[in-house]
């Protein structure tokens, strides 16, 4: 079952018998741009970037994305980048790891976003979301369509927070401009 | 073709009367109840056991026994009955095991009446149960399917009749004991009955019994489950997933696990943590079985656990798991302990920072938090880094005696049964590595052969150093060493004249080091000696890569002259640059560049220092080759995260004979081929 988060709604990745989450996806999923076909005609791809960033005490500590696929301590893992998009079924065409057992004890917050790095506004984009998936069920804990999103380039999708001795959600949902997650920084920091 | 159920898994049976066989290590009772569409017994008539054989459709035996055939007919089962239970337990009274721990795990076949298989199923993971529900079979859509349940009982019968709803259950139980102990006593005791023994079986005796008792062939458990008679599962593996060391319920009607009963829980705590059952192609080589990964507790590390086509490769890729586990477990700590550093500085200077709260009780106060606050979180990591820690090398205890020559150290035993292998090993390791929090743990540094880039071995004074020119000759000694125990090595785990040994050594200066080679006869030339001797195996060496490289790049190799040494070559190059002229140094960067390509490996031990007078243009050599230290020194970096790893020379233990043993068995192996 696929909730929609509303914005700033949290969710307690307490499960319900008790153990708390450890595995945590976010996939993220685009249609490719149509085929022009002939010489001459150029095709404008569309390369939409999951990144996550991870945060001790609102400084950034490290962070996940095309350039750097495995965190250092190796908790946080990018599927790998994928320049053109999928079909548009429902796949992800990118995908971030975290093993939230295996975070550094000093990592208290980490940031999922979204950027369209070739440019196109998420209201050019066929069929993009982002979601978030319990990795150990496979259940869709949030999903955002982006298609249709408006004139904005990215996306600050969702923080993952440590809540006593477990984790929990919160949907953020923010738009934003920025071609990479450097450019959100400033719309980040706010949210922490 | 037969189904191999697991827990939960259900298979649909072709016919209504099929043939249920049970094996078991002891003698077992078997029974069969029926069950309403609540899941309860009606009455305590629904049940067939040894006092009370019959019920319509359904027929056990009339005692205990170690293997047992149901007769079922499906068809004539009353309409009510929505589950057939098949169920074991172990008699009570008669002074056999009490539990299923340390028994093989009871094996159930079901037959048609062709005697064709139609669904195996091994109720593994038991430990503390007396009872088990093994299978059930139940109607669906028109036709009988059959489950396999696995559900045990700790408490025994009484507890699976209650658990059916039954009201007397443990009345009815008592009966069942009561018959099957009269049973026995009618029956002459047979022959398979073991002497009473005790619960946890750690015995020879016990596997000894059960291949008897059962008939089961103990033939296809690795010779690793030795050390583990009580092994219940098949192949050697450890078990994991057991009713009870899982949580689920032992006693007390639970649902259903359909986890895989061998196969590890879902997440495991690491990026890629040992799972106590490899994923392995049942036809591939079985890993070798941690002797601690008993049943009834976590499964240890096994050797082998990575993806791989054979041992060696896994083995390979195991170590490299290893490697990048540790550089990213302590890429966590170290980052947490620069935060915490940091988070701390900035919290005493702003105490500092306000002049009039800077000697108060007040700034004491928060002082001492930002200190304790500090140590909290570097304990919290410290605590992170030492379970790491610990599991790694608990399976580097594991994987370090399971490794083949090309991977071992001097002083593993494999070398004791050395002899010369018949394929090249993918890779070889040069020395080990270790970082300052990893404490006794070393990670064994792999290169894979053939060579990609040379080996050099730095005989010039660590960076950085002060020692004086004293310790310059020592350090010649040792890097000149070295290089022999690494030579040594390389032949060692070639096929037979698959690699052939070059040594150019001007001035003789190692004539000490190279004593092992030379006098065991697996260098077969005696090293080149004055610049003579340089050019002339310089010359040989780029005439060869020439000649290689022209046939493969024409396509033409059958063209080669027959004379052409086809082994790989491993040219030594001591005292560089004595000897050299400006020729020599040329076509030692040609051999360096374009040698790994062709077969032709090169292993410098050399002072920087000595080769200045060259200038830069040595400088993208040097750039090229693998340095290695004669004495540790922490100049590698990994590729995950940029550690500085400190390096280890292999050293052969002082005192041992091994090395020497070695290279004679290699040489011995020559002569034998020649002959």
């Amino acid at each position: 079952m696929t909730v929609n988060l509303s914005k700033g709604q949290a969710i307690s990745l307490q499960k319900s018998d008790g153990g708390t989450l450890t595995a945590v996806r976010m996939g993220l999923g685009w249609q490719a741009a149509q085929r022009r076909g002939l010489f001459g005609k150029r095709t404008k791809e569309i390369d939409l970037d999951a990144s996550a960033v991870l945060f001790a005490d609102k400084q950034p500590v490290d962070v996940v994305f095309f350039r750097h696929l495995v965190s250092d301590d190796g908790s946080v893992k990018h599927t790998g980048d994928n320049l053109v998009g999928g079909a548009g079924q429902g796949g992800d065409d990118e995908a971030i790891m975290v093993d939230l057992q295996r975070v550094p004890v000093h990592i208290d917050q980490i940031v999922f976003t979204v950027n369209s790095f070739t440019g196109q506004t998420f209201a050019e984009v066929e069929n993009a979301f982002c979601r978030l998936i319990d990795e150990t069920t496979g259940q869709e804990m949030a999903r955002y369509t982006l298609t249709g999103g408006g004139q904005y380039t990215a996306q600050i999708m969702a923080k993952v927070h440590r809540q006593g001795d477990g984790w929990q959600m919160t949907a953020l949902g923010d738009p934003a401009n920025g071609r990479t997650f450097q450019d959100l920084m400033p719309a980040i920091l706010p949210k922490l | 073709m037969t189904a191999e159920l697991v827990r939960g898994q259900n298979h649909p049976l072709p016919g209504s009367r099929v043939e249920i066989r049970v094996t078991a290590d002891t003698p077992v009772i078997a029974g069969a109840t029926f069950n309403d569409e609540h899941g309860r017994m009606r009455d305590a008539g629904w049940i067939a056991h040894p006092a009370e054989p019959h019920l319509p459709g359904v027929e056990v035996s009339r005692q205990a026994a170690a293997v047992h055939r149901l007769a079922v007919d499906l068809a004539a089962v009353p309409e009510d009955v929505h589950r057939v239970n098949i169920m074991l337990a172990l008699p009570a009274r008669t002074g056999g095991p009490g539990r299923f721990a340390g028994l093989a795990a009871p094996c159930f076949a079901v037959t048609g009446l062709d005697g064709q298989e139609i669904a195996g199923y091994e109720v593994t993971g038991l430990s503390a149960e007396s009872a088990v529900v093994a299978l059930e079979l139940y109607p669906r859509a028109g036709t009988w399917k059959v489950r396999a349940v696995g559900q045990g009982y700790a408490e025994g019968l009484a507890a699976m009749l209650a658990d059916q709803g039954l009201s007397d259950a443990r009345g009815l139980a008592d009966t069942i004991d009561e018959a099957v102990a009269a049973g026995m006593a009618r029956s002459v005791a047979p022959p398979q009955q073991p002497a009473r023994r005790p619960e946890a079986v750690g015995t020879e005796s016990a596997g000894a019994v059960g291949a008897a008792s059962t008939g089961r062939p103990r033939g296809e458990q690795p010779a690793a489950s030795a050390d583990q008679p009580s092994e219940p599962a098949r192949g050697g593996a450890p078990v994991a997933g057991g009713g009870t060391r899982d949580g689920a319920p032992v006693a007390g009607g639970g649902p259903i696990d359909y986890r895989h009963p061998r196969r590890a829980a879902a997440t495991p705590p690491a990026g890629r943590q040992p799972s106590p059952q490899p994923p392995v192609p049942t036809a591939g080589p079985q890993p070798i079985a941690a002797p601690q990964g008993g049943p009834g507790q976590d499964a240890g590390p096994v050797a082998g656990d990575a993806p791989g086509w054979s041992m060696e490769e896994r083995l390979h890729n195991q170590v490299w798991g290893m490697f990048e586990d540790l550089a990213r477990t302590v890429a966590a700590y170290r980052s947490a302990v620069d935060f915490a550093d940091t988070r701390m500085e900035r919290e005493l200077e702003g105490v500092l920072g306000d002049p009039r709260a800077r000697v108060s009780p007040v700034a004491d106060a928060a002082r001492a938090e930002a200190r304790a606050k500090h140590g909290a979180l570097v304990e919290q990591a410290r605590t992170v880094l030492e379970r790491d820690v610990s599991q790694l090398e608990a399976e580097a205890e594991v994987v370090e005696p399971a490794l083949p020559p090309a991977l071992a150290r001097w002083d593993n035993p494999v070398w004791q049964a050395y002899e010369p292998p018949a394929e090249r090993p993918m890779s070889l390791r040069v020395g080990d590595l270790s970082l300052a929090e990893s404490g006794g743990l070393r990670i064994p540094l792999l290169v894979r052969l053939p060579l990609e880039r040379g080996l050099w071995i730095d005989s010039g004074r660590p960076r950085g150093s002060e020692a004086g020119s004293a310790d310059q000759d020592e350090l010649r000694r040792l890097a000149a060493q070295t290089a022999t125990v690494l030579a040594a090595h390389f032949v060692a785990v070639h096929p037979v004249d698959q690699l052939t040994l070059h040594v150019i050594d001007p001035a003789g200066a190692a004539a000490t080091a190279l004593l092992p080679l030379v006098e065991s006869g697996a260098l077969r030339n005696p090293p080149a000696a004055g610049a003579s001797g340089v050019a002339r195996t310089l010359e040989r060496l780029t005439q060869r890569v020439d000649l290689v490289q022209m046939a493969v790049r024409s396509k033409a190799t059958d063209a080669l002259p027959p004379d052409l040494d086809l082994a790989d070559q491993l040219l030594i190059v001591h005292d560089f640059p004595h000897g050299f002229d400006d020729r020599a140094v040329n076509q030692l960067r040609y051999l360096a560049d374009e040698g790994p390509s062709v077969g032709v490996g090169l292993m410098m031990v050399a002072d920087r220092d000595e080769a200045r007078g060259y200038g830069p243009v040595l400088d993208p050599l040097w750039r090229s080759l693998l340095r290695l230290t004669p004495v540790p020194d922490d100049h590698l970096a990994d590729p995950w995260v940029g550690h500085a790893w400190t390096y280890e020379p292999p050293v052969v233990p002082s005192g041992s004979q091994v090395l020497a043993q070695v290279l004679r068995r290699v040489v011995a192996a020559r002569g034998s081929t020649e002959a």
